[in-house]
């Protein structure tokens, strides 16, 4: 038994595994294997004694998820594989990246976080004093501002799985200190509107954060799903800003200035600003408004047969809590509410199910999700008509998931269906 | 640039001060787009005693000026903290055709990355009207301040941060005029750059999407 007939059984559960993910997870298992040395399965593991104790764990072999990538590349992305996972929380190994200028190898002793500028105590803190002062954790998303560029379009491909429309979206648990606190210790002026971020990569990444979000539920966080920041997510400690674009959470922090006016880095002017149809561009547009997409069944998966599946999939807002989703499995003629799986948390993605009997036929299945502002997921033709077909970032529309007779699941934004 | 002198410590209530001082901070914030995005009541986390708290924690250690000179880059629209130095046309040609040309192009419009230079029609903005245009410093970068702060930060991408200050103002001025916006005889420094008005500058405004049943 070895990864040949594991590949065997995937193909005999190929309902579950539509064509193109079956050849990735069997790739993937074969090299688990054959790299980490895993024990394979046993005919019945009840007369064979079982593995001994590790100092780390390791997934199963049969479960390789892995991020989604063109190739390495120093200013890219990879993508969270939302589909494959469970619950809320993503592994810390499968957190989306957005580098501008690669990874950088920051030595922990010699970290230090300087706050400045229009405060009364200019100071530096080492991790060590980050740690130090109180703490606190919370579960939230972060999000990067172009996650869904590709479904703002009516003539967007239709063989997009969720995780190549939303994968630059993850959740996690992370912990640090209250940014708050750490104003607080340097006595922030009360003239100070805007603190300037900044990273300690090779981007010298810098976003101009406001102080009303600075002092809210701003972190410092150097925790990430109970254990260090990876430093794909900006080791040793990084700006979080709940609800807010992935951009202006700024990574690898090493500086805030305090000041009274925004310092119009590229990455708020030139970049993730939102060109509307009347000639303007929207500018510090922070917020990520509520969205929801379905993550089954969509692409590329293939229903194998007619009856009882549910329909399952994530929603979030920037603006607080999910307070409803509602599923259409007829193109949006009809909306029935899902159920939302507890927890539902402010700025988190919430999950939700919604049984359905599939008849054989096509259908068209999309979600729309409502927040507690009273925001509900527009469609294509109404954020288009807000804003303008060329316009970009924050793109939160519903997204359509068409359902052929066959039973292959394609993503329709666009054409009709 | 910390722009006050030393006061007192804050009490020990500094920190709900604060809190209303960042509410209030934010009537002047609606300027910049900047609107309350936290409905009432909102946390995740159990109240803490924060009344308790010293006046200070006594961590941390305090930043000498030359710590902060070292890292305070930032180059903003009012060239307040700009470097001395500056960067004529031809010196940022000359820098440009060695340092910045295998990415951005022989005329800053060949790519493979970001395009640098062009110019829309009668300096049209219709990038939210039309799918594809390709946004360039001439006709969608609002400050020309931003060219010296992201190129002193990061550029050229092999050898991050190693220009000097009279390269990068060089480097600008080039950009600049290429995009025929200054002329070819112009010097940048820390007093020409940011007097330099792009074609683009009135174009931004601020979010006005605040939640709510509206769709903006």
């Amino acid at each position: 038994m070895g990864s040949i007939s594991r590949r065997a059984m995937l193909g005999a559960t190929g309902g579950l595994i539509a064509g193109g993910l079956l050849k990735t997870q069997a790739d993937a298992l074969t090299v688990a294997e054959e790299a980490a040395g895993l024990q394979t399965a046993q005919a019945d593991p009840t007369k064979v004694l079982g593995g001994p104790t590790s100092v780390l764990g390791q997934r199963a072999p049969g479960e390789q998820p892995r991020r989604l990538m063109a190739n390495p590349a120093v200013t890219s992305s990879s993508r969270t594989p939302i589909e494959e996972l469970q619950g809320i929380i993503t592994p810390a190994d499968l957190h989306f990246e957005r580098h501008h200028a690669g990874v950088p190898a920051i030595d922990p002793d010699r970290y230090e976080l300087l706050i400045h500028g229009m405060v009364d105590r200019p100071m530096t803190f080492t991790l060590d004093d980050l740690k130090r002062f109180p703490a606190e954790s919370r579960i939230c998303f972060v999000e990067c501002s172009g996650n869904g560029g590709v479904s703002y379009n009516r003539n967007a491909a239709r063989n997009r799985s969720p995780s190549l429309i939303d994968g630059l979206f993850s959740t996690s648990e992370w912990s640090g200190v209250a940014l708050s606190t750490l104003l607080r210790e340097v006595g922030i002026s009360r003239d100070a509107t805007w603190l300037l971020a900044e990273g300690g990569d090779a981007a010298v990444m810098a976003r101009s954060i406001p102080v009303e979000k600075a002092l809210g539920d701003a972190m410092i966080a150097y925790g990430q799903n109970g254990e260090a920041i990876r430093p794909a997510q900006g080791y040793p400690a990084r700006l979080l800003l709940p609800g807010w674009e992935g951009n202006a959470q700024v990574k690898w922090i090493r500086r805030l200035e305090a000041s009274d006016r925004p310092s119009m880095t590229r990455d708020e002017t030139s970049k993730y600003t939102d060109p509307l149809s009347d000639g303007t561009a929207r500018q510090f547009s922070l917020v990520m408004d509520a969205k929801s997409t379905i993550t089954f069944p969509a692409f590329p998966f293939m229903l194998p047969e007619r009856g009882w599946w549910e329909i399952r999939g994530i929603a979030w807002s920037g603006r607080g809590r999910i307070t409803r989703v509602e599923v259409s499995t007829n193109g949006g003629d009809t909306w029935i509410p899902a159920q939302l799986q507890e927890p539902v948390l402010s700025k988190c993605a919430t999950c939700f199910r919604h049984i359905w009997n599939w008849d054989g036929g096509e259908a068209v299945l999309m979600s729309r999700a409502t927040d507690e502002t009273g925001y509900v997921q527009p469609d294509l033709e109404t954020q288009i008509a807000a804003r303008g077909e060329g316009s970009s970032y924050h793109y939160n529309t519903i997204r359509p998931w068409k359902v052929e007779a066959d039973g292959r699941v394609f993503f329709a934004q666009g054409d009709g269906a | 640039m910390s722009r006050l002198g030393p006061r007192p410590a804050p009490e020990q209530s500094t920190l709900r001060a604060y809190v209303c001082v960042g509410l209030l901070a934010a009537t002047t914030l609606v300027s910049y787009g900047c609107v309350s995005d936290t409905p009432s009541g909102e946390s995740n986390t159990v109240e803490s005693g924060t009344s308790e708290w010293p006046r200070s924690f006594a961590i941390g250690q305090s930043a000498t000026p030359a710590t902060i000179a070292a890292l305070d880059i930032d180059f903003g629209p009012d060239g307040a903290g700009a470097p001395p130095g500056s960067g004529s046309v031809a010196e940022g040609q000359a820098v440009y055709n060695v340092k910045c040309v295998g990415c951005h192009g022989l005329t800053g419009q060949e790519g493979p990355n970001d395009r640098l230079v062009g110019r829309e029609p009668r300096d049209g903005f219709l990038f939210g009207e039309i799918r594809g245009i390709r946004k360039t410093v001439g006709n969608y970068w609002p400050y020309a301040t931003t060219i010296f702060d992201y190129v002193n930060r990061t550029m050229p991408m092999n050898a991050p941060g190693s220009l000097t200050a009279g390269e990068v103002y060089a480097v600008a001025a080039y950009i600049l005029f290429l995009n025929e916006i200054i002329p070819v005889d112009a010097v940048m420094d820390a007093q020409t750059l940011p007097a330099v008005v792009m074609p683009a500058r009135d174009r931004f405004v601020p979010d006005n999407r605040v939640g709510g049943p509206e769709v903006r």
